[in-house]
């Protein structure tokens, strides 16, 4: 649909800001819930979160469940509609005149980890798949020639299961189903969230090779949540680590698996189990669980798992880096703040 | 600690043949379909598979938690050297939770909303040892100290909607080993919990399991948990064991195309710039098994001959199993 030019740059004709304005900004995000009969408390889902997505590239965003990544995801579709922050998309401030929220959804499409929910349980599946298009303008036949053929580029032959329902799929269809919804209105980003997460292994990693083919065939941005590391790290050219509604670490892909700064990130690696029977992880690298979003910890939210946890981290909060510009690798830790009084600075 | 010998001791749950159907009007499932296996004191079996591999269903089978109008059951199944299938209820309500124990998955369903936990482990310890209240109380207490619940004695008076996942898993783990089983049996335990706290709960597991002396059978669908966990491997695909053998051996040299193709293709550690060797398809329907080996329609190396009949197991090496074909190694039933 949209081929890349012989030079590698894009010829997408809806490119506004050129190949250097990131595609997406995110700035201060907030969302916090109020909590149910309970006066004044409220679930501090996302709680100010800035990054930025660029053209082409997978940014992953990985944590684990309650630390904030799918309210993000909605967040930055107005699915749920942000207290504070604001997004910028290709230069365009969302949620105004030059981008209202339904304009930004032409080019912004998401993809549910429930593959089953996200579909018309009393719709043939070409048809959910027409749908999008249809509203979006296409006359009936068109959005139906549309969905037929996004149905055969997820790999499902549209005679065959274009007529059936969801509930005659197996999940790993029903997820190209949505990949292909997602599809039909030629966005340019896709947000995934944790789209393999429900599948079993043998056909997770046919999904993925089936999202890799279409982000180089549709030249897309993708943003890609999951809470399995192994998958994010395969997927994604950058990462955001999130803890209890933050952004604590964001960075080149490899650099953030091979030389974790964060204490949570590198909490977070080591977990992950070794795949090898005689290197058994003997010692859980943190224990208990992550707290509770409606009161979380005063000053840095990880200071009451943290090993190196001292009195500034109680108190203040630690910033986040500058990320904006090159390729930088940031960490919102105190010992890499040289004025926090932490006395243990690592090397920055 | 040391290994569980190779073949000595006697098998603390031996199952043989187990098939088992779920019968409704409109079709019959066969969800497993003539599975054996053993497990000694002290050993560590994990049963691997996908959604739909009879897993789960073998590992109720072991206590007859399955329902009791639908389900046809045939082959044995038999716990310290007792026939589990021939059970009047009331051996099998004495079998649970005092001989044999589980771990769900989702210990937010398993727990009983309604009772504080102390007093689920309580009703446990009294129903099974007879005891009084106030001394299930003190037991249920040193229980949730062995599983490392913090301030146990406040979580004691807590209702499982107040414990965090983490927690409440390990309540669970405290009830199941509350009156001392000699088999556990564990599904799912960790697949609900985050990464940190997944390998918590399996560290722990792993220790109570060496320390108890348990045998213990757990069933999972990820690599890297069994890797973490089991002394050997059991792989399952629709309803019959394919492969089964020492962990480190099925890791590394998996013989069947399955186990090896599963193998090859999970995330771990591959290169970004190159597509995941898949296998491609999906598992077979149980309503409708085809002849012959049910991995054929997925496989690569399919032949001919592997639709005609269920390939008989083969020893690559001892202790070593592999159902296909294509397998080099003594043929025969186990003995």
């Amino acid at each position: 649909m949209h081929p890349l030019s012989p030079d590698g740059l894009t010829v997408d004709p809806r490119d506004r800001g050129g190949l250097l304005q990131p595609l997406l900004i995110a700035r201060g995000l907030r969302k916090h819930f109020p909590v149910k009969g309970s006066g004044e408390k409220t679930v501090k889902a996302v709680d100010g979160v800035s990054f930025t997505v660029r053209k082409g590239e997978t940014l992953g965003i990985v944590g684990e469940s309650g630390c904030g990544k799918s309210t993000l995801a909605r967040l930055l579709l107005h699915l749920v509609v942000p207290d504070a922050g604001e997004l910028v998309f290709d230069g365009d401030l969302v949620d105004t005149r030059e981008l209202p929220v339904d304009a930004l959804r032409r080019q912004v499409q998401i993809v549910f980890q429930d593959s089953y929910s996200s579909l018309n349980p009393r719709m043939p599946i070409r048809d959910s798949v027409a749908f999008g298009p249809f509203v979006q303008g296409k006359k009936k036949q068109q959005a139906r020639d549309i969905a037929c053929e996004m149905l055969g580029k997820v790999g499902l032959d549209p005679d065959v299961f274009g007529p059936r329902y969801p509930h005659e799929l197996s999940g790993g269809q029903k997820q190209r189903v949505n990949i292909a919804r997602a599809l039909a209105t030629e966005p340019r980003m896709v947000i995934l969230d944790e789209p393999v997460s429900a599948l079993d292994k043998s056909v997770e990693a046919q999904v993925l090779n089936l999202l890799r083919a279409l982000k180089r065939q549709f030249n897309l941005t993708y943003l890609f949540i999951s809470h399995d590391l192994n998958v994010v790290r395969y997927l994604s050219d950058r990462v955001l680590v999130m803890y209890l509604g933050r952004a604590v670490e964001i960075g080149p892909i490899d650099a953030v698996f091979e030389r974790p700064r964060h204490p949570y990130t590198r909490a977070l690696l080591a977990s992950r189990p070794s795949m090898d029977p005689a290197q058994r992880i003997q010692e859980a690298p943190i224990s208990g669980d992550p707290p509770n979003p409606i009161d979380p910890p005063s000053g840095c939210r990880f200071h009451t798992r943290c090993r190196f946890a001292e009195p500034p981290c109680e108190k203040t909060d630690p910033a986040l880096g500058v990320w904006e510009g090159s390729q930088p690798h940031v960490v919102a830790c105190h010992m890499h703040d040289v004025a926090s009084g932490h006395s243990r600075l690592a090397h920055v | 600690m040391s290994e569980p010998a190779a073949n000595g001791g006697a098998a603390l749950a031996e199952v043989s043949d187990l098939s088992v159907r779920f019968v409704t009007r409109e079709a019959t499932v066969h969800a497993v379909n003539g599975v054996s296996f053993g497990v000694r004191p002290g050993q560590v079996l994990c049963i691997l598979g996908e959604s739909g591999s009879g897993k789960t269903v073998t590992l109720r089978a072991l206590m007859r938690l399955l329902p009791p109008r639908r389900t046809e059951i045939t082959g044995t199944v038999r716990v310290d050297g007792r026939d589990v299938l021939a059970m009047s209820s009331r051996a099998l309500r004495d079998l649970r939770g005092g001989l044999v124990s589980m771990v769900f998955q989702e210990p937010m369903t398993a727990l009983d909303p309604v009772y504080t936990v102390g007093q689920q482990i309580g009703e446990t310890l009294r129903r099974h040892t007879g005891c009084g209240r106030s001394a299930a109380r003190g037991r249920a207490l040193e229980l949730l100290e062995l599983v490392r619940i913090p301030s146990a004695e406040r979580r004691l008076n807590a209702y499982p909607h107040e414990l965090s996942g983490g927690l409440r898993q390990r309540a669970m783990i405290a009830m199941a080993l509350s009156c001392k089983p000699r088999l556990l049996l564990a599904d799912e335990p960790t697949t609900a919990l985050d990464a940190t706290v997944q390998i918590q709960v399996l560290v722990l597991l792993r220790r109570l399991q060496r320390e108890l002396g348990m045998g213990m059978i757990f069933v999972t669908h990820d690599l890297g948990v069994a890797a973490e966990i089991a002394d050997t491997v059991a792989v399952m695909y629709a309803g019959r064991i394919v492969e089964s053998g020492p962990v480190a051996r099925i890791l590394q040299a998996p013989a069947h195309p399955y186990t090896a193709g599963l193998l090859a293709s999970t995330v771990y550690g591959q290169p970004r710039d190159r597509d995941i060797d898949a296998i491609p398809g999906s598992p077979p329907d149980l309503r409708r098994l085809s002849p012959g080996c049910s991995f054929a329609p997925r496989c690569p190396r399919r032949t001919a001959d592997c639709r005609r009949a269920v390939p008989e197991p083969r020893f690559p090496e001892t202790g070593h199993m592999a159902a296909c074909l294509l397998v080099t190694g003594a043929n025969g039933r186990p003995s």
